[in-house]
């Protein structure tokens, strides 16, 4: 438990660097075609450093809006209150708000930067289908993940490799823009040569830290974890097992507004219709089968 | 020619440490269990509070059932007449079975079933319920904690001293022993 937690936060930290170093290398190679490498450094520094911090502290909403989560009331759902409130009691952190998606896919996430600010989303869908010992074991689970500090680097890992990975694909297109107007113009070839050996090193240095970066986000041990702590919290296996089972034959499992950045967060894939190679790399969860079989070896 | 003098200055030194650790340790374990025991009272008097309201609305709907609702309202006394954890954990329990014993009942009478108040009421009740377990699950693991702490060797010798004591358990009922997972 104490373990997982600094693991997170150490984590945290680390991802947090290579994304400062990340920008600034950024800065570097812009400000080497303009012949400013200091400024360009220090710029993207200090703009990386308050994106960082922005981050940090609304994070959660972020990704909240992203996902199309709204808050919910104790009059409206009762029973996703209760079942919140007690299993806080349980876990002895403070009570996460409540947050649906309305959309019939079965599916739920915590987000948050610690415990006290803390959230937990589910579908609507998921509500309708699960019984009460079901939504416990479902919300147990994500309640692990808060408790773990997961919930912290996963926010972190959402937003911010989100935007590298936004970053890359925008230098990408302005390169090909770029080398457009070399054959239309031939004036500055040589700043326009420098941006193709930048470009060309950068993102020799950017893959595989994303590759690498993803990687971390998405330890599968994560998700054994979390199921082993949910089991500890409501004492009985089955029921989140019998959830898993429920969302493994689920026909809709796709919410609408995730995407491959927020992908990591639900609690079961929420792209399980697609595949292929795409799949496969985004693969965040193991197989729903193998974590029910070890659900009900507990 | 100092060593004589070093040697028992150590023990004392280490022994204090020692006893200084253990001390603030226990602390700090009394204090959450405490805590955890305040959090099931809170649950506890949240049910409390709800059931007059719940007797009310069912008192309207059936005519035969009068001795089930008598028996609510006494484990209910009883339960605000108890003091030590003991006896609250032993009338919250009766309260326990004797509200199932209500529920149970109330599916006899549609028309009351089909009450908004009631659905209510029952839905808030259900949710204290489970809190409670949880709560008590939580205080439990923590009563357990600390009962192991100061009763094995050498915290023993040290914790009599101090005034430590076993904190009693918070023992589910006969009935929810049995069915680990119950519902209304």
């Amino acid at each position: 438990m104490f373990e997982e937690v600094r693991g997170n936060k150490i984590k945290s930290v680390i991802l947090i660097i290579v994304f400062l170093i990340l920008a600034m290398i950024l800065g570097v190679t812009v400000g080497l075609i303009y012949d400013n490498v200091l400024v360009g450094g220090i710029f993207t520094l200090i703009a990386g450093l308050i994106y960082v911090m922005i981050v940090y502290n609304s994070g959660d909403q972020m990704i909240l809006t992203m996902t199309g989560a709204r808050p919910v009331t104790k009059k409206e759902f009762p029973y996703l209150f209760h079942t919140i409130e007690g299993l806080a009691i349980a876990a002895n952190i403070p009570t996460p708000k409540a947050y649906v998606i309305d959309d019939s896919a079965l599916n739920a996430f915590a987000t948050g930067k610690d415990p006290q600010h803390a959230s937990i989303t589910v579908t609507t869908g998921l509500l309708k289908v699960m019984n009460r010992q079901e939504l416990e074991g479902v919300v147990a689970h994500e309640m692990s993940h808060i408790k773990n500090y997961d919930v912290r680097f996963m926010m972190l890992a959402v937003v911010l490799v989100g935007l590298v990975t936004l970053l890359s694909d925008f230098i990408l297109r302005s390169f090909l823009w770029g080398s457009h107007g070399q054959k239309r113009e031939n004036r500055g070839g040589g700043n326009v040569q420098l941006l193709f050996i930048a470009i060309g090193l950068l993102f020799a240095i950017l893959a595989p830290v994303i590759g690498y970066l993803i990687k971390m986000a998405i330890s599968r041990k994560r998700e054994f974890m979390a199921d082993a702590n949910a089991a500890i919290l409501t004492r009985y296996p089955p029921g989140l097992a019998s959830a898993l089972q429920k969302i493994s034959k689920d026909p809709d499992p796709l919410v609408d507004k995730a995407n491959k950045a927020t992908a990591h967060l639900f609690i079961s894939t929420p792209f399980r219709n697609q595949n292929g190679f795409v799949t496969n790399m985004f693969a965040t969860h193991p197989p729903i089968e193998e974590r029910i079989k070890r659900l009900k070896e507990m | 020619m100092l060593w004589p003098l070093i040697i028992p200055i150590a023990v004392i030194v280490v022994l204090a440490l020692f006893i200084w650790g253990l001390y603030n340790g226990l602390i700090r374990l009394k204090n959450n269990v405490e805590n955890s025991w305040a959090q099931i009272d809170v649950q506890l008097k949240r049910r409390a509070d709800l059931i007059p309201n719940l007797i009310e609305t069912v008192k309207g709907y059936t005519k035969h059932e009068k001795s089930v609702l008598e028996n609510v309202t006494k484990a209910r006394t009883a339960f605000m007449n108890a003091t030590s954890i003991e006896d609250k954990a032993k009338a919250s329990n009766q309260l326990s079975d004797m509200l199932k014993t209500l529920f149970a009942v109330s599916e006899n009478y549609p028309r009351l079933k089909a009450n908004e108040n009631f659905l209510q009421l029952q839905e808030e009740l259900s949710g204290t319920e489970s809190k409670i377990a949880y709560a008590r699950q939580n205080y439990n693991d923590l009563v357990m904690m600390f009962n192991n702490k100061i009763e094995v060797f050498p915290n023993s010798i040290f914790a009599k001293q101090m005034n430590f004591t076993r904190k009693p358990l918070f023992e589910a009922s006969e009935a929810e022993r049995q069915n680990v997972k119950v519902q209304f």
